[in-house]
């Protein structure tokens, strides 16, 4: 068993990271399976903070390749520049001038293909790392950090991906926010999504929008609503119309908020919100099966 | 010496540009004989890098100078590397025959 469950959600701050490592932690201890956690959130990765006695067991440098010019064999034909998507190449012929805009370049490797010198050399740039975690016997945390200014996050995520393939029983993905191509490289093969969203005109605004990714992609989901009593009843409205299943609901707290940002799971903190994540599990359990 | 003015439109009386990478058009201005000539800037709808592509196709002209509101990091660097020189201009919305009336006197 191999069961893909990714956390995400159309607005940011809506509680993606909270249920993320409450369910992992919730699923490693009742459940006699290996569970792993992984932070897509390449941006800015922060399920670690929840689990201060992790211990590191593996780090791995990601790379992408770029293309570095070989001048004796360049003629500044212009080739290369010409086939990049991406403007990662300048050639001025009159000036016999060459640069590689290594942030810009996407690694598609038609600069390769375009060249008729075989000028051009492939070089590997660090995009960022990934870290991998033991956090319980049958708990492990993988996640992505992406370089601070490197614009490769899809790239770093589609990585991370590869890293953790079939390494447990479930996994349970971060994902970033928005809706964007980081969004979509995590969801894209999940064999179910959890959209966490809050009952407010902004979270329904943009749950909506990842709602529209998931049906264009045809990815099975189902809306869990954090912050609970906040807001408006739009969001209801707009479920009930849909029929889209409600995953759970944990009721706005401010307790919850302290706990939260003082870096504790709230299984360990909160009962009250226990029964809303055991809720939340077993639906998802009945899904595996 | 070639000097480029950021425009708007393909005639002296459009408005200068602020953008340097995304502008509409390039004013080609001829200091020896007083001449212009506009060229559109085909990169400007371009997802990234409008700015190395910009500074790509003014090297290319053989220009020494450009009159621009703003250049992006990578065009500046760019600009600087081929020893192109950068005039940021703060005046609000005059035309392209203004900026030129300026350069000459």
């Amino acid at each position: 068993m191999n069961f893909k469950i990714t956390v995400a959600s159309g607005k940011g701050g809506t509680g993606k990271t909270t249920v993320s490592v409450n369910l992992a932690y919730l699923l490693s201890k009742e459940l006699d399976l290996d569970i792993q956690l992984v932070d897509c959130d390449v941006e800015e990765p922060n399920s670690t903070i929840f689990f201060p006695k992790k211990c590191i067991k593996e780090t791995e440098t990601c790379f992408k390749q770029v293309p570095e010019i070989d001048i004796e064999k360049c003629t500044f034909c212009g080739k290369c520049a010409e086939y990049c998507e991406f403007s990662a190449i300048t050639i001025i012929q009159k000036l016999e001038f060459q640069e590689i805009h290594s942030d810009l370049c996407h690694s598609c490797g038609a600069c390769f293909i375009a060249c008729p010198n075989n000028a051009i050399i492939e070089k590997q740039k660090s995009i960022g790392v990934i870290q991998n975690y033991k956090i319980r016997e049958n708990l492990n945390l993988v996640e992505g950090r992406l370089e601070i200014g490197s614009p490769m996050q899809t790239m770093l995520i589609s990585q991370l991906k590869d890293y953790v393939d079939g390494d447990a029983h479930i996994t349970v993905f971060d994902s970033p926010p928005g809706t964007s191509c980081p969004m979509v490289e995590t969801v894209s093969d999940a064999d179910f999504v959890i959209l966490v969203t809050e009952p407010t005109p902004f979270g329904l605004y943009d749950l909506k929008l990842a709602i529209d990714v998931l049906k264009e992609i045809n990815i099975p989901f189902g809306v869990f609503i954090n912050k609970a009593g906040l807001g408006d009843t739009l969001l209801y409205d707009y479920l009930n119309q849909e029929k889209i299943a409600i995953l759970g609901e944990v009721p706005f707290d401010r307790s919850y908020a302290s706990k939260y940002a003082e870096g504790n799971l709230l299984d360990t903190t909160l009962e009250k919100v226990k029964p809303h994540y055991q809720n939340l599990m077993r639906t998802l359990i009945n899904k595996l099966d | 010496m070639k000097i480029i003015i950021t425009s708007t439109g393909n005639t002296l009386d459009a408005e200068f540009d602020q953008r340097f990478g995304r502008a509409g058009w390039y004013c080609v201005f001829n200091t020896e004989d007083g001449t212009t000539e506009f060229i559109e800037n085909e990169n400007k709808d371009r997802q990234g890098g409008a700015g190395t592509k910009a500074a790509e196709q003014v090297a290319a002209l053989g220009v020494e100078k450009v009159i621009s509101g703003h250049f992006g990091p990578k065009a500046e660097d760019l600009l600087n590397k081929l020893s192109v020189q950068m005039v940021i201009l703060h005046e609000q919305n005059p035309t392209v025959q203004e900026v030129i009336d300026q350069i000459k006197n």
